[in-house]
């Protein structure tokens, strides 16, 4: 990757996927994808909140001082998620009574929180917008694909259009939410995985023909548990 | 009212169960039920600030941010009042009994970021005890039945977290396709899991 900005938004969309790789903001992923709409709003809603949050705590990041940068911190994102909140009661009053208790729990998201802790309070503001959208974004495609296989299984609709009629209720159900959480993060890990084997292949081949050298050692995948969230 | 008592209590704990159903309170639920010990502390320091959280939130909500009209403002209040209600009960477990700390202080910071807790400050937030418990009459909703649910929600969420422990006890000797080791083989058991209770929901 050679622009710094392309890599920071393919970290957040791909490398690092807040669902699928990191496991954060599982309680909102579960709740919420019972359908596309549903999924994609949530999605949305966390993508705004967490580029707002990551562009003020990039601003204010010399004003705060580090003893007490949680607190402040959190006092952020509350006030961004009620601003959120009254917005959503007034203009889109659909998607606030879907969202229920998901909407004021935006707030105790590890993934806004943990963006927060670990990019915005140490780089500048433009870095910290591309990485809040590029989150938010991957955050948004993995709810909206769990919504659309969980809803088209569920009911037979996309994006609340009636396609075929059938339903399996399991899917629409609370087990279904887990199994299908739980087979798109083994399929996903599968995917990048061969695709990370791929290209080392390809690049330690390369290298073996114009260095003729032992070949490079294999990237350690950082992994991150979400153990602390 | 015996009824209803009964209705709260098993809503909360089953068929509304925190984590199997309503999915709030899934970060602890994947990252501390390896062993079914530390799922268990968990699980009762869970139980034991969302109990204390309703106590404070629930009276503040109704005497004091409703007269003044600034409910708007409950997010903020309520996850500061969790988050010092977790550092003052962290200073006096370790200063009573520092055997108790050693086991479950680990446990205690991880509480503050707990989708659970603010979940059930939220969710008592209501007019009438129908509109959260299913199937009960309309009786109005007052501090009691908000720490009654409180405390079964708690309850419920420590069965769900220490029959997780056990399982992954189990989970982590089998052998697993290594795309499924960790999370997605945790999620399919949850789901199996959920499946169990969900026949409590059609109580």
């Amino acid at each position: 990757m050679k622009n710094k900005y392309a890599k920071i938004a393919f970290d957040g969309l791909i490398t690092n996927n807040a669902s699928f790789k990191l496991v954060l903001g599982t309680c909102a992923a579960l709740g919420m994808s019972s359908s596309a709409i549903g999924g994609f709003g949530m999605g949305i809603s966390v993508t705004v909140v967490l580029l707002l949050s990551n562009v003020l705590i990039s601003m204010l990041r010399k004003v705060i001082p580090s003893a007490v940068r949680i607190p402040a911190f959190v006092v952020i994102i509350a006030t961004l998620v009620t601003l959120l909140r009254m917005a959503l009661e007034k203009y889109m009053p659909d998607l606030y009574d879907s969202m229920g208790v998901f909407l004021p729990l935006i707030v105790v998201n590890c993934m806004i929180l943990g963006r927060a802790e670990a990019f915005a309070s140490k780089q500048p503001v433009l870095d910290s917008a591309i990485d809040g959208v590029s989150t938010g974004l991957g955050f948004t495609v993995a709810l909206t694909l769990m919504g659309v296989i969980r809803e088209f299984f569920g009911s037979g609709s996309f994006f609340g259009i009636e396609l075929f009629d059938f339903s399996i209720g399991f899917f629409a159900s609370a087990p279904g939410a887990f199994f299908t959480y739980g087979i798109c993060i083994a399929l996903f890990l599968l995917i990048t995985d061969n695709v990370e084997k791929t290209a080392r292949k390809k690049r330690a081949r390369a290298f073996r023909v114009s260095q003729s050298a032992p070949l490079p050692a294999p990237e350690e995948t950082e992994k991150k548990e979400a153990e602390t969230c | 009212m015996l009824t209803a008592i009964i209705a709260v209590v098993v809503t909360a704990a089953f068929s509304q169960n925190f984590i199997l159903v309503k999915f709030l309170g899934i970060c602890p639920f994947l990252g501390v039920s390896k062993r079914t010990s530390g799922a268990a502390s968990m699980g009762v320091a869970v139980t034991l600030v969302m109990l204390l959280a309703t106590l404070v939130t629930y009276p503040l909500y109704v005497y004091v941010l409703t007269p003044l009209k600034i409910e708007f403002l409950e997010i903020i209040f309520f996850i500061f009042i969790i988050a010092a209600l977790v550092q003052m009960l962290e200073k006096i477990i370790a200063k009573l009994s520092p055997a108790l700390y050693r086991t479950m202080g680990i446990y205690l910071p991880l509480i503050t970021t707990n989708c659970a807790i603010l979940g059930v400050a939220e969710l008592v937030l209501v007019n009438d005890l129908s509109e959260i418990v299913s199937g009960s009459a309309a009786i109005s909703m007052n501090l009691g039945f908000a720490l009654l649910y409180a405390l079964f929600a708690g309850l419920g969420f420590t069965l769900a977290m220490v029959l997780m422990g056990g399982v992954r006890e189990r989970l982590e000797k089998l052998p697993v396709a290594k795309c499924l080791k960790g999370f997605p083989i945790t999620m399919v058991a949850a789901s199996l899991m959920a499946m169990a209770f969900y026949v409590f929901t059609l109580i």
